[in-house]
């Protein structure tokens, strides 16, 4: 082996007695802490773009350099990511070597009894008959389940094992927790899909609104199920307005084309397929319109899903025309119990509909969708159009603007499911129960060691980890039982 | 509505029976008779009794667990970290703490009726699960012992520049345990209900798995409350692995607690999550 060689060996060996000291690991641990605090601080991509949006408007500039730091997606960026992976390979270099070390401990016998037992704790002797105490004290630490190693002259006991095998138990179920977490981001999916009572969904990825699949997972392995909603109500308490409960109903079919089966899925309980689970995640209201052109000929009928903008789901859309010459475009507002006062305009009082309303402004000119950009459906590009008309249409009115007409027909309520699949989530779970009794069964043990020893005189002492309180007790009752037998 | 006002009645009464206490317990340090510091426990014992009353009509009131919003969260914290001084007084000589913690119980009832206070609702459908009952009551009661260690160690830090400049403790301090019995006292707290916080973070993510579909999505609470749990886990550690005692450990014993509160103030209130279920 050449110099250099061993120069790398060593530097490794360094590194890694470095990364695997429990220093080490305490400081990833408080690291990953710190690092975590920015996530909660700035908007996230992951859990609302429209808010990152909101900020990036606001701060254009301080937003840019922000994001090159990934402050916007903390928890999947190169450092966060770097902190836990460096944590999780210390905790295996720290915790595996010290199970070995534990199982061989397990077999073992305790360690011999010390030269000076009084530079241990509680030191004492006893005047008591020498041929007795080792027997009496071995009787007495076997009755209380200590491991005892009798040597002649001296006894050394041990109890509490089961302190140090909680402990590694608890950090290995971390890594279990890990794991799972691994896995679930490696072969898990995550999509949503906006789905208008009345519609299926086919569970392919052409169905959703957004998709997303983990590194080791493809658009094939979708579990094959469809949905028809057939019904979804929402019941909403009087005096505050809030939502109270949430139902929905569907046929499904699992997989496609088998029978379809009535289910209901709620709030906290979703539709689970194996590992996919189906779940309610938000609901809104989809006006119904029917557009007709000059000539009378209907230029769009149906419903367009609109967004809720506040807890009494005034909902806010634009719908589109592209195909009408000029193309057209209505930028609209749904309130489902209509109210108005000078100060807020047009709003909605309760999230029921028992009053509607829909409020539009209609557009003539260019709507840009072929400009290469992508357009929000649920927003007009009018920078290239003209407004024609603005206007309130109660339930069955039809307004005349010059170019056509347009009809408030109705509504129809909408759900957003939302469609999880995580194989890791039962490591997960398990690490978790198990870090849990582990972590009981290490910090309500006491580990302590009791010697004896025949020398001029019976000497007894102890030595408690962590100066864990009992001892004193422990050893004044053993030289109890020594002296009793005098 | 009779039971709810019932329970208001039962709040104004432990109110009342805090502030005597108050006074027994002022009299008691500078008299240094023993008798105002009983009467003063006793009430204590009462007003516990009395809150813990409220707290249950609260919850028949609204028909439901009471941990909806944050004045229901904030009547059974202070529940819980009266009745864990109450658990921790029967087995350490720690009457002295009955001032600092009524004053703390004081404080909160009294945001909780005055700004938190919002009449009794039902659930909003996401707050609809066993878990609720699970999740927040192990939540509350980790909450409870947590600050209750706080005070201790924060005792301790104050007791400890009396001592390090060999200064006679001040009088509300004369009947305290020494420093090493606090400092074991704040650590024997932790680390009995760490497993408890634990076990309320994994509630929560079982929960939150059944609710919104994920559970871990670093919502600001989850984070707070993943960093209280790396900020307890570094302060055993501290204690059991490297040795740290005394000043260090209380000072970090401190800083875990500040971000429990800091995750129950500031993200309830100001924060942006999916955990907005102040009622604010």
């Amino acid at each position: 082996m050449s110099m250099n060689e061993l120069r790398g060996r060593s530097l490794f060996r360094w590194a890694w007695r470095q990364l695997t000291s429990m220093r080490t690991a305490l400081m990833l641990l408080l690291l990953l802490g710190i690092a975590s605090i920015p996530g909660s601080l700035f908007p996230q991509r992951s859990q609302n773009p429209m808010k990152v949006a909101a900020y990036f408007a606001k701060n254009p500039t301080l937003a840019t350099w922000l994001d090159r730091i990934k402050i916007f997606d903390v928890y999947s960026s190169p450092w966060f990511s770097a902190i836990y992976l460096l944590l999780f390979i210390s905790l295996i270099g720290c915790v595996l070597p010290r199970t070995i070390e534990h199982v061989k401990a397990l077999g073992a016998k305790p360690p011999l009894t010390p030269k000076f037992l009084d530079r241990m704790e509680f030191p004492s002797t006893l005047e008591v008959d020498k041929e007795l105490a080792l027997d009496n004290a071995e009787q007495w630490l076997r009755s209380k389940h200590f491991r005892v190693r009798r040597e002649a002259g001296s006894i050394s006991a041990e109890k509490g094992y089961s302190r140090e095998s909680g402990n590694l138990l608890f950090h290995l179920s971390l890594i279990l927790i890990l794991v799972g977490v691994g896995i679930g981001s490696l072969f898990g999916m995550k999509g949503e899909a906006i789905v208008s009572v009345g519609d299926r969904f086919i569970n392919t990825p052409t169905s959703y609104d957004s998709l997303g699949f983990g590194k080791f997972q493809s658009e094939n392995s979708l579990t094959s199920f469809s949905l028809i909603v057939t019904d979804f109500k929402a019941k909403y308490d009087l005096k505050t307005n809030a939502p109270s409960d949430y139902k929905l109903s569907v046929l499904a079919a699992n997989p496609i084309g088998s029978k379809e089966i009535a289910r209901t899925i709620k709030v906290n309980s979703p539709l689970t397929y194996g590992n996919t689970k189906i779940y309610l995640q938000a609901n809104g209201y989809s006006p119904m319109v029917t557009i007709r052109d000059k000539s009378g000929k209907i230029a769009f009928q149906g419903a367009t899903v609109f967004l809720p903008q506040d807890g009494n789901l005034t909902s806010t859309g634009a719908i589109k025309l592209p195909d009408m010459n000029p193309q057209m475009g209505f930028v609209a507002t749904f309130i489902p119990t209509y109210d108005r006062n000078s100060k807020r305009g047009a709003f909605s009082t309760y999230p029921e509909v028992l009053d509607p309303r829909l409020l539009f402004s209609a557009w003539v000119g260019n709507l840009g969708l072929d400009s290469g950009q992508p357009q929000s459906v649920y927003r007009l590009n009018t920078t290239k159009m003209s407004r024609i008309a603005l206007m309130q249409l109660q339930l069955h009115e039809t307004y005349n603007f010059g170019e056509g007409s347009i009809t408030f027909e109705g509504w129809k309520p909408w759900v957003n499911l939302q469609i999880v699949s995580d194989p890791g989530k039962f490591y997960s779970l398990y690490g978790a129960i198990l870090a849990i009794l582990g972590l009981l069964l290490s910090l309500f043990t006491r580990q302590r060691r009791i010697w004896v020893k025949v020398g001029e005189k019976v000497e007894i002492a102890g030595l408690a980890k962590n100066g864990t309180p009992g001892l004193e007790e422990e050893l004044a009752a053993l030289k109890k039982r020594l002296e009793g037998e005098k | 509505m009779v039971l709810f006002t019932l329970a208001f009645f039962s709040h104004a009464v432990e109110v009342a029976f805090s502030v005597k206490n108050d006074e027994a317990k002022t009299k008691f340090d500078f008299t240094r008779t023993d008798r105002f510091g009983r009467i003063g426990s006793a009430m204590m014992v009462l007003a516990v009794n009395f809150l813990f009353a409220g707290v249950i009509f609260r919850g028949i009131s609204a028909h439901r667990v009471p941990w909806g919003n944050m004045y229901e969260f904030s009547i059974t914290g202070a529940l819980a970290f009266s009745g864990a001084y109450l658990f921790a007084l029967a087995k350490y000589k720690i009457r002295w703490l009955g001032l600092p913690v009524a004053i703390a119980v004081l404080l909160t009832l009294g945001t909780a009726i005055t700004i938190l206070y919002r009449p009794s609702a039902p659930l909003v459908p996401a707050l609809k699960s066993t878990w609720l009952a699970i999740h927040v009551s192990a939540a509350i009661i980790s909450g409870g012992v947590f600050l209750l260690a706080n005070c201790i160690a924060a005792t301790y830090l104050i007791l400890d520049r009396y001592e390090t400049n060999s200064l006679p403790r001040p009088n509300w301090a004369k009947k305290l345990p020494s420093l090493e019995v606090l400092d074991q006292l704040s650590y024997r707290l932790v680390a009995f209900v760490f497993p408890l916080w634990t076990f309320a973070v994994i509630a929560g993510a079982i929960w939150a798995e059944s609710a919104w579909g994920r559970y871990w999505g670093w919502d600001p609470k989850e984070t707070w409350a993943f960093i209280t749990w790396v900020a307890y886990a570094a302060y055993l550690h501290a204690r059991v692995t490297i040795g740290w005692r005394g000043r260090k450990a209380a000072w970090l014993c401190l800083f875990a607690g500040s971000t429990f509160l800091f995750n129950y103030i500031y993200v309830n209130i100001w924060g942006t999550g999916r955990h907005t279920y102040s009622g604010l």
